[in-house]
């Protein structure tokens, strides 16, 4: 299955939803979508991943250079996740410490608030 | 003799073939529902992993897999033709080093581990390499996730002496799982 990416805003954020892939092969697109974003000003988003299927390392860096683009203009990167196979990686590596991580849309926007 | 042998092009599009192939076939070894998310990372890490290193060193080299039904584990060999040890971080057991020590992220950290701030994040302006998708994320991460994920690893070199090989093996047979060591 191959990715999917839509997005909306809500208030003053930019909310991703992520649906399938995101591998070596894919994650490119996730990347040039956040980099997008944040040249167009965007600088608050929530990245929706409850339809992703499959979640690699090359998708972990593109989530952290996206994180590490929005701090660069005070911005934040929150993250909606309720898969154990996607959760798990986040422990494994230890990047639950630098990504806010929500059950739901709603959750990662009023934390905002 | 393996199971079943895959050889692709050093293709980054040929990652989510082997990780399909080698699905189905830990599926019809009957490794437990469990692991099959696990093998699938796994495997994708490897392969990502070697694809990359050919492409630095040998281009025109094929990656070659190796799914090996045994009767109580599944083994999953990964092979390059690159430097060996490429892209391999040790760790202090002489095995690999865990996701989280290679990271380094500790949870109230003033400082910011030096892989934070290196420049491939870049500036908000900064030029991106279009094949640089590692955000300075250090390299070695996605054998060290592997770490995290297998009942087994091994790397070791090529048979020729050229390349590395990664061997992961899950046990099947759950009642002659060893106990797993206390990180």
């Amino acid at each position: 299955m191959d990715l999917s990416l839509t997005t909306r805003q809500e208030g003053n954020h930019t909310v991703v939803v992520v649906g399938g892939e995101i591998d070596v092969y894919t994650a490119p697109k996730l990347r040039e979508q956040l980099i997008d974003l944040v040249s167009g000003g965007s600088y608050h988003l929530v990245v929706d991943m409850e339809g992703v299927e499959f979640l690699d390392s090359t998708g972990l860096g593109v989530l952290v250079g996206g994180l590490k683009r929005v701090r660069a203009h005070e911005g934040s990167l929150r993250l909606v996740c309720t898969q154990e196979r996607i959760l798990k990686i986040f422990r494994i590596t230890g990047l639950t410490k630098v990504f806010p991580i929500h059950s739901s849309v709603e959750e990662a926007l009023a934390a905002h608030e | 003799m393996p199971t079943v042998e895959l050889r692709f092009a050093a293709l980054n599009g040929h990652v989510r073939t082997a990780r399909m192939i080698a699905t189905a076939v830990s599926r019809r070894a009957g490794v437990p529902a469990g692991a099959a998310d696990e093998i699938k990372l796994a495997v994708t890490e490897a392969c990502a992993r070697a694809v990359r290193v050919n492409r630095r060193h040998a281009p025109q080299s094929p990656v070659l897999v190796a799914l090996i039904d045994a009767p109580e584990s599944f083994t999953i060999t990964v092979a390059d033709r690159g430097r060996t040890g490429d892209e391999v971080a040790p760790g202090p057991d002489g095995g690999l080093v865990t996701a989280s020590a290679l990271l380094d992220l500790e949870p109230e950290s003033v400082v910011d581990p030096p892989w934070w701030s290196q420049p491939a994040a870049g500036g908000p302006d900064a030029q991106d390499d279009p094949d640089e998708d590692t955000a300075g994320l250090p390299s070695g991460l996605g054998l060290a996730l592997i770490e995290g994920l297998v009942d087994e690893v091994e790397i070791s070199r090529g048979p020729d002496g050229v390349g590395t090989v990664v061997a992961m093996t899950w046990h099947t047979d759950l009642s002659a799982v060893p106990p797993k060591p206390v990180r």
